[in-house]
C-alpha cells in the first residue's frame, strides 16, 4: 500500500475505473479473451445469445440480492424460496386446474399467486427475524432456508410435481411475444423498475441510506424496521417470479430448484460492486454482474471445464471478488 | 546547533498528492517537558505526531532522537525507540482482558506458553504503580472510556519510555479523571519523559504545558512558553481571529413553550422537569456521565422512558416513537457523528440529500425523487453552512472533522423542524468551524426556533445560552438564567450530591 502511484498514464487509468465501477470490467475483459482462446464457438452471435438467456434467472435473483445485500444484510434463503414457489405453484396449478378444467388460465394465475404467497412468507419471515429480533442476516436466512427446503421436500415428498397445464410452459418457458423470449422480456421489465425503484424513489433512498448507517438512517426518520423487511420481502418475491419462470421451463415443480443460486447472486453482487457493508451498489451492474457469472458457465462448458471444477471456479471467483472490494472500499476510504 | 534536545525535527514536510498536510516544521521536545500542539483540525497537528509515531514517513526534513537522526519504518520501530504515541482511536482489544491488552506482543512467557499469572502480576503491579484503580482480569469491553483510556496508557510502559505523545487524551474524560491524568502526566515529567500533547482545550492544558506550538495550515506560526501568553493571544495566533468574535450574541425572544417533560426517567435520569421555549437557547451543562445527553435521547425516543411526560406543542409523545418526533419537528444532532450522524462511504451531497428525501423536498405524491430539485436544495444547504464547493462531491470519510460536522448540520435543514436538540454540537472541530456553527445556532433561535445545546464544554454553554439547566447524577440541579450563569457557580452544582444517590 506503501507505493504511490502516479495518476497518469495506463495505471492510473485502471485505478480509477477499479475505484468507479470495481473488478467487473476487468473480469470480464479476461473472460472474454481466456474463453475466446478456448474455444471458437464462444464469441458468436448465437451464442452470446443464448447466454443473455440462460442469464434471465440469476440476473432477476441478482437484483432481489442486491436489494438485500444494499440494505446491510445477505440472503440466503434466495434459492429455498425459488424451491418453494416451483412446488406450491406447481401443486396450486395442478389442483385448479382440476377444478377449473374450462378456465386454465385462472388456476394459472391462482396457482402462480400461491407461490408468491409462498415466497413472501419466506422473505417476511427473513424480514421480521432480521429487523425486529435482530438475528444476524447469515444465521437468520440460513436457518429459513432449511427450514424451505425441508417444506418443498415435505409439501412433495420429493416427488417433482408434473402434469402442469400446457399453456402455463408453453407461454413462460417458451413463448415468444414480438420475437423476444417471454423470460427475457420480464427480465427486462423488472431491471427497469429496479432501476427506476433504487434511483429515483424515496423507498430505494431508504434502502440505500439503512444499508450506508442505520444509525443514521433512524435519526433520520426512517423506519428502519419496516425498510428492512421490504428489501427481504422484494427480494423473496422476485425470486418466487424466478422459481415460476424456472418452472415454466422444466415443465414439473422441482424441490431441489435453485441449489446453488445463493452462492452465484452473491458472487454476481459483490462482482459487480455491490458492497458486503451495504448501502453501496448499482442495478446496472448487478446485471452485468449476473451475465458475467452465466458468461463465465457457458465459457466453461465450451472449454470442456468439468462440472466439478466449475463449482471449484466459481467459490474462488466469489472470494477474489470480495478481496477485490475490500481493497476498493480501503482506497475509497483513504481518498488517494 | 547542539543536540541535547530529545526530539528534535528540521524543515518536517509530508506531501499527500495535491495536498502539503505539512509544511518545513521545525519542532523540538526537551526532557521532561510538555509541550502542546496546538491548531485547528488539519492544520498538521496529527500528520507530524504520525510521522514521530512512526505511522508516516516524510517527503522531507530530518528527525532525530538524542541528536541521532532516525527514520522509522513502523509503529513498533518507533517504540523501540522509546517513543509510544495513544492515539484517539484506541488499539486495545475489547474481548481480552486488561492485562492481556497490556502485554499484547510482549506476552510474558513460561517455556512455550504464556505466563498468565506472571502477566496479571506485572499488571497489577503497573496500575498500582501509576495510581489506576482498574482490575487487570476485567474484560476490557467492560471498562469506561477514560478507564480504557488509562489502560492504553498504560501500555506505554514497556521498555524504555522516553517520549509520549498524547493525542486529545481528554476528549471523553471527566473532570477529575483529567485531574489524574495531569498528575501522571506530572510524575513522568519527573522521571524526564518529554511529553507531546495535543488538545484543543486551553483550559486544560494551560495547567500543565511547558511549552506550546501553534499550527496553523501545516505550517508552524510559532512556539511560545506558556507562562508567556494566555488563551486570546494562542486562539488569536491558531485563528488569525480574536476570541470575541467565536461566540456570537443571540437576540432573546422567549415565545411560547413548545416542549415540556415531567418527572421523566430513564435508565440514568431521575424525575427531570424541563420546558422548552421558542426563541431561546437552552444550555444544558454536566459533567460526562451526568445523564445531560440520555436526558434529551429519552426524550426523543433513544433511550427506553421509564416514567413521566413529555409533550411536544401540546401533543403527547412519551411513547411516541423516534421517527414521529423528528416529523413533528424536533429535531436532534447525534454527538457521535461517525457512529450514528452520518454514511460515511457517501458523498456529502448524498448524506444531505437523504434527510430532504425524507422530509418530502422534491418528492412527487407517488414518491418518485426529483433528483434535480434535491441537488439544488442540497446545494442552497452547503452554501448555508459554509461547506466548501470542493467537498461537496467528496466522500464524508475524506473530509476533516470539522467539515464533516458542517455536514452534519447541513442535514438539520433537509427536514422542517422547530426545536433542534444539538448534543455536543462543536466535539472535535476547530475554531474556525465552530464560530460558523454558533453563528447557525444564533439564526435559528432568532428566526423563533427553539434550540436546545447539550454540551461539555462549559465555555460553550455559557456564553451560547440564554437559560441553562444543570445536571448532576442524573437529576437537574439546577436552572440558571441571566447573572447566574457563571463558571463557579455552575461547577458547584456539577457536584451538587443532594440528588445523589451511592
Amino acid at each position: 500500500m506503501s507505493e504511490q502511484s502516479n495518476k497518469t498514464g495506463a495505471g492510473g487509468l485502471i485505478r480509477r475505473v477499479f475505484v468507479k465501477v470495481g473488478v467487473l470490467p476487468f473480469f470480464l475483459l479476461a473472460a472474454l479473451v481466456i474463453f475466446t482462446a478456448l474455444s471458437s464457438k464462444f464469441l458468436t452471435g448465437q451464442n452470446l445469445v443464448n447466454v443473455a438467456r440462460q442469464s434471465v434467472y440469476l440476473v432477476l435473483v441478482s437484483m432481489g440480492q442486491m436489494l438485500v445485500l444494499i440494505s446491510g444484510g445477505f440472503d440466503l434463503s434466495v434459492g429455498t424460496a425459488i424451491a418453494l414457489t416451483s412446488v406450491v405453484s406447481a401443486s396450486a396449478m395442478v389442483f385448479f386446474a382440476g377444478i377449473f378444467p374450462d378456465a386454465i388460465w385462472l388456476a394459472i394465475l391462482l396457482g402462480a399467486f400461491a407461490g408468491f404467497a409462498a415466497a413472501l412468507l419466506v422473505g417476511m419471515v427473513n424480514g421480521l427475524g432480521v429487523a425486529y429480533f435482530d438475528v444476524s442476516p447469515f444465521i437468520m436466512t440460513l436457518g429459513v432456508s432449511s427450514v424451505g427446503a425441508g417444506l418443498a421436500l415435505f409439501l412433495t415428498g420429493g416427488v417433482p410435481v408434473s402434469g402442469l397445464p400446457f399453456e402455463f410452459a408453453d407461454t413462460f418457458g417458451f413463448g415468444r411475444l414480438w420475437g423476444i423470449p417471454v423470460p427475457v422480456l420480464i427480465a427486462l421489465i423488472c431491471i427497469v423498475v429496479m432501476w427506476i425503484f433504487m434511483s429515483r424513489t424515496r423507498l430505494g433512498t431508504q434502502i440505500y441510506a439503512v444499508g450506508g448507517n442505520i444509525k443514521a438512517a433512524h435519526l433520520s426518520a426512517i423506519n428502519t424496521k419496516r425498510t428492512l423487511m421490504l428489501a427481504y420481502m422484494v427480494c423473496a418475491l422476485i425470486a418466487s417470479l424466478t422459481g415460476l419462470l424456472l418452472t415454466a421451463r422444466v415443465e414439473s415443480g422441482e424441490a431441489n430448484m435453485g441449489g446453488s443460486i445463493a452462492l452465484e447472486s452473491i458472487a454476481a453482487c459483490v462482482i459487480a460492486g455491490v458492497s458486503l457493508r451495504g448501502g453501496i451498489g448499482r442495478v446496472e451492474n448487478v446485471v452485468l454482474g449476473a451475465f458475467f457469472i452465466v458468461l463465465v458457465q457457458n465459457g466453461m462448458n465450451l472449454a470442456q471445464v468439468s462440472s466439478y471444477m466449475q463449482m471449484v471456479l466459481l467459490g474462488v471467483l466469489l472470494i477474489l471478488a470480495v478481496i477485490f472490494d475490500q481493497l476498493r472500499y480501503r482506497i475509497i476510504m483513504s481518498g488517494r | 546547533m547542539q543536540s541535547t534536545k530529545l526530539v528534535e525535527t528540521r524543515g518536517l514536510t509530508k506531501r499527500y498528492p495535491g495536498v502539503l498536510a505539512l509544511n518545513g516544521v521545525d519542532f523540538d521536545l526537551e526532557k521532561g517537558e510538555v509541550h502542546v500542539l496546538f491548531g485547528e483540525n488539519g492544520a498538521g497537528k496529527s500528520t507530524l505526531i504520525s510521522m514521530l509515531a512512526g505511522a508516516n514517513s516524510p517527503s522531507e526534513g530530518s528527525l532525530t532522537l538524542n541528536g541521532e537522526t532516525m527514520t522509522f519504518a513502523s509503529v513498533a520501530d518507533a517504540q523501540r525507540a522509546g517513543i509510544y504515541t495513544v492515539f484517539q482511536e484506541f488499539s486495545l482489544i475489547p474481548t481480552l482482558t486488561v492485562a492481556e491488552n497490556i502485554f499484547l506482543g510482549w506476552e510474558p512467557m513460561k517455556g512455550p506458553f504464556v505466563d498468565h499469572r506472571a502477566m496479571r502480576r506485572r499488571a497489577r503491579e503497573m496500575f498500582e504503580e501509576l495510581d489506576f484503580p482498574i482490575d487487570p482480569t476485567a474484560i476490557t469491553a467492560s471498562l469506561s472510556r477514560a478507564q480504557q483510556q488509562m489502560v492504553e496508557i498504560t501500555k506505554a510502559f514497556h521498555g524504555d519510555l522516553s517520549v509520549l505523545i498524547l493525542d486529545e487524551p481528554t476528549a471523553s474524560l471527566t473532570d477529575r479523571e483529567v485531574d489524574h491524568l495531569f498528575g501522571f502526566i506530572a510524575s513522568l515529567k519527573a522521571r524526564g519523559v518529554g511529553i507531546i500533547y495535543i488538545s484543543h482545550r486551553i483550559q486544560e492544558f494551560q495547567r500543565i504545558a511547558d511549552r506550546v506550538t501553534v499550527l496553523r495550515d501545516g505550517a508552524k506560526i510559532g512556539t511560545v512558553a506558556m507562562a508567556e501568553t494566555d488563551e486570546h493571544a494562542l486562539v488569536e495566533m491558531m485563528t488569525g481571529r480574536a476570541i470575541t468574535e467565536i461566540y456570537p450574541q443571540i437576540a432573546h425572544t422567549p415565545g411560547e413553550v413548545l416542549v415540556t417533560a415531567e418527572g421523566l426517567s430513564t435508565p440514568g435520569v431521575t424525575d427531570a422537569s424541563l420546558e422548552i421555549r421558542a426563541g431561546e437557547v437552552l444550555g444544558i451543562a454536566g459533567l460526562v456521565g451526568s445523564g445531560k445527553s440520555r436526558l434529551f435521547r429519552a426524550m426523543m425516543g433513544l433511550a427506553p422512558r421509564l416514567g413521566g411526560r413529555v409533550t411536544l406543542k401540546g401533543a403527547d409523545i412519551t411513547g411516541a416513537p423516534t421517527r414521529a418526533i423528528l416529523r413533528a419537528g424536533m429535531y436532534y444532532l447525534s454527538p457521535d457523528r461517525k457512529a450514528e450522524g452520518l454514511d460515511l462511504a457517501k458523498t456529502s451531497n448524498d448524506n444531505l440529500a437523504l434527510n430532504l428525501v425524507m422530509g418530502g423536498k422534491g418528492v412527487s405524491k407517488a414518491g418518485f425523487i426529483n433528483w434535480k430539485t434535491i441537488r439544488a436544495e442540497s446545494d442552497r444547504i452547503a452554501d448555508y453552512v459554509e461547506l466548501n464547493d470542493g467537498y461537496r462531491p467528496k466522500l464524508v470519510s475524506q473530509l476533516s472533522g470539522g467539515n464533516q460536522q458542517k455536514v452534519l448540520f447541513g442535514k438539520c435543514f433537509g427536514q422542517e423542524a422547530d426545536i433542534y436538540v444539538f448534543d455536543e454540537p462543536t466535539v472535535g472541530v476547530d475554531m474556525g468551524t465552530r464560530s460558523a456553527l454558533y453563528r447557525l445556532i444564533q439564526q435559528l433561535a432568532e428566526a423563533g426556533k427553539a434550540v436546545v445545546v447539550i454540551s461539555s464544554d462549559l465555555p460553550e454553554v455559557l456564553n451560547l445560552s440564554h437559560r441553562m439547566l444543570v445536571l448532576a447524577h442524573g437529576r437537574i440541579s439546577a436552572e440558571l438564567s441571566g447573572d447566574e450563569m457563571v463558571e463557579d457557580l455552575v461547577l458547584k452544582h456539577f457536584f451538587d450530591e443532594s440528588g445523589a444517590k451511592a
